[in-house]
């Protein structure tokens, strides 16, 4: 399957999230996410341009980024704080590494973090005239500060909470994650590592301790669901060994995990996946599969040596 | 070039130690969160270092090669403490958002290495010359360091804010923050990069950063640990140039 095939399936699996990101924030939303679209494909355009590469956009890479990005952003963020997230996740993220499959970080989650520390305020800004009875804070500040028994697991499983644009609906989310497993763009290992591994953390150590309900809300919250499936899985910057893909879904289930419990923030998602990225070397040097009869020569070595004694 | 000002050109431009030999790198990044930071780094470097080449190099005939580190040391940890107490007493907020940067000025890899590869083998007005030069250029590069994340940071050039004029534009904080340093040194050099590629096409061009400023190895300390011996040809040139200076200054 070609580069573009596999991004343009992942536009499709992310049109759920994305058709109910708008419907539920208004036209703001299709602004934000044609701006970081527009941004991420006109600075991949420009930098292949002035360093003399090959047109790259094709491979759709770009679109991709752009709305990954768009759906990790809140809906008031204003319009050019977006356009640099994009311009930042395009050109210092991935295109000064050396493009697609060079960069070490997911482009989409570089982006968002950059602006999540440039523009703090604005980024959890979640104020939306929909959610007065939520008085602009997330779920997961609300569980934080207030209890699970605040929020609306019911709300929160269809999407109707604030939050950034496409992580809102867990429904709409995993619709597009049936579409990456049946295409066999994703493979299971990563995700379900993360959020079991998420899922045991917050159920051993969370601030209320064995209940089932305060996990479920904490998976259903904030964006895991998207980075578990969306943004974990990004080929470029996951292991692709299969025991390598188990440990940093565990890697980045265990950093969340302790960024929400013992963070100063509710959320911790975007740093666990980034985080576990740079990780992705080291984690692949140690989980080299054994070649097929490597085993086997290593046996008969033995005996050898033995023989020669 | 008169070599005076041979040596003020070199400080600044040809081995500008913050863009081309990437030396002091700690103080580069740590302290150039505003412009007005690192234009007080810069200068009180700058004058550490100009004493520091002057004694070095008036006591270069006394000091026994194999005491020298520690004789370089003390003359400069002393230039620092006068420096120190100075600020303390008469720019105390600047002493104070310096803070511990300025008692490290002592282990200052610029210093040390001027003294080294500089001071330790040339006659004092050539040495002031080029403290004088090498401590501009790193003030230089510390100033357009501190000045561009500054008014990317924080909206504010040298402390005045500009920014009220124009409505909704927000400064992204993160160039105020350590990640910011690095990302504005790391342009800064690309952009010196093209530059010193522009200088090679057009035929004059600029010192390779080989790990060491006179590319003297024979004479270098740290010869043994040095991985940048096999040096292209122009350095090669330059080398045998400087010798044939020193020795020149020997004689005199």
């Amino acid at each position: 399957m070609s580069t573009t095939k596999v991004m343009l399936c992942v536009i499709i699996a992310l049109l759920p999230a994305t058709i109910f990101g708008i419907y539920n924030f208004g036209w703001r939303a299709l602004l934000i996410i044609a701006v970081t679209i527009a941004s991420c494909m006109l600075s991949e355009w420009i930098f292949d341009l002035i360093v003399h590469k090959k047109n790259s956009l094709p491979d759709l890479s770009a679109v991709v980024t752009g709305l990954l990005l768009a759906l990790n952003l809140p809906s008031r963020l204003p319009w050019w704080e977006a356009m640099i997230g994009g311009i930042f996740a395009i050109v210092i993220v991935k295109m000064l590494f050396g493009g697609l499959g060079q960069n070490f970080m997911n482009p989409a989650l570089g982006g968002r973090c950059f602006l999540l520390i440039a523009f703090a305020a604005d980024m959890t800004n979640f104020n939306a005239a929909r959610y007065e009875s939520y008085s602009g804070a997330t779920p997961l500040a609300m569980i934080r500060n207030e209890g699970t028994s605040s929020v609306n697991i019911m709300d929160m499983l269809t999407g109707k909470i604030p939050g950034t644009i496409g992580e809102t609906s867990v429904i709409a989310i995993l619709i597009g994650a049936i579409i990456l497993i049946i295409f066999g763009i994703i493979d299971l290992k990563i995700p379900a590592a993360y959020i079991i591994t998420f899922a045991v953390f917050m159920f051993l150590f969370g601030s209320e301790r064995f209940s089932i309900t305060y996990v479920v809300a904490q998976l259903c919250g904030g964006g895991l669901m998207l980075g578990a499936f969306f943004m974990a899985t990004d080929y470029v910057t996951s292991p692709i060994t299969p025991m390598g893909k188990i440990i940093f879904g565990i890697c980045c289930g265990l950093l969340t995990g302790i960024f929400r419990c013992f963070g100063a923030n509710a959320e911790g998602v975007s740093f666990a996946i980034i985080i576990s990225n740079i990780l992705v070397p080291i984690i692949e040097k140690y989980t080299v599969p054994r070649a097929f009869g490597v085993v086997k020569e290593k046996k008969v070595k033995v005996k050898e040596a033995k023989g020669n004694e | 070039m008169n070599k005076y000002l041979e040596r003020l050109y070199n400080g600044v431009i040809k081995e500008n130690p913050t863009f081309v030999l990437m030396l002091g790198m700690c103080p580069t990044l740590a302290v150039t969160s505003s412009a007005i930071n690192g234009l007080g780094m810069g200068l009180s470097t700058m004058v550490v270092l100009i004493c520091s080449n002057l004694l070095i190099s008036l006591f270069r005939k006394v000091i026994p090669n194999g005491v020298r580190m520690p004789a370089y040391i003390v003359i400069v940890a002393s230039l620092v403490t006068v420096v120190q107490f100075l600020m303390e007493a008469y720019l105390p907020s600047l002493s104070a958002s310096l803070g511990v940067y300025i008692p490290l000025i002592v282990v200052n890899c610029i210093i040390l290495g001027r003294a080294e590869s500089y001071a330790s083998k040339n006659g004092p007005v050539l040495s002031v010359f080029d403290g004088i030069g090498m401590g501009l250029g790193f003030t230089v590069g510390l100033t357009i360091i501190g000045l561009i994340r500054e008014i990317l940071g924080a909206g504010t050039f040298f402390g005045l804010s500009f920014l009220s004029s124009f409505d909704g534009y927000k400064p992204a904080t993160i160039f105020i923050m350590a990640p910011g340093a690095f990302l504005v040194l790391g342009f800064l050099v690309a952009g010196m990069n093209i530059i010193r590629k522009k200088m090679d096409a057009k035929g004059k061009p600029l010192a390779a950063p080989v790990g060491c400023m006179s590319g003297d190895c024979a004479h270098c300390g740290q010869s043994a640990a040095c991985t940048g011996k096999s040096q292209p040809a122009p350095a090669k040139k330059a080398t045998v140039t400087e010798t044939a200076a020193s020795d020149e200054n020997k004689e005199e």
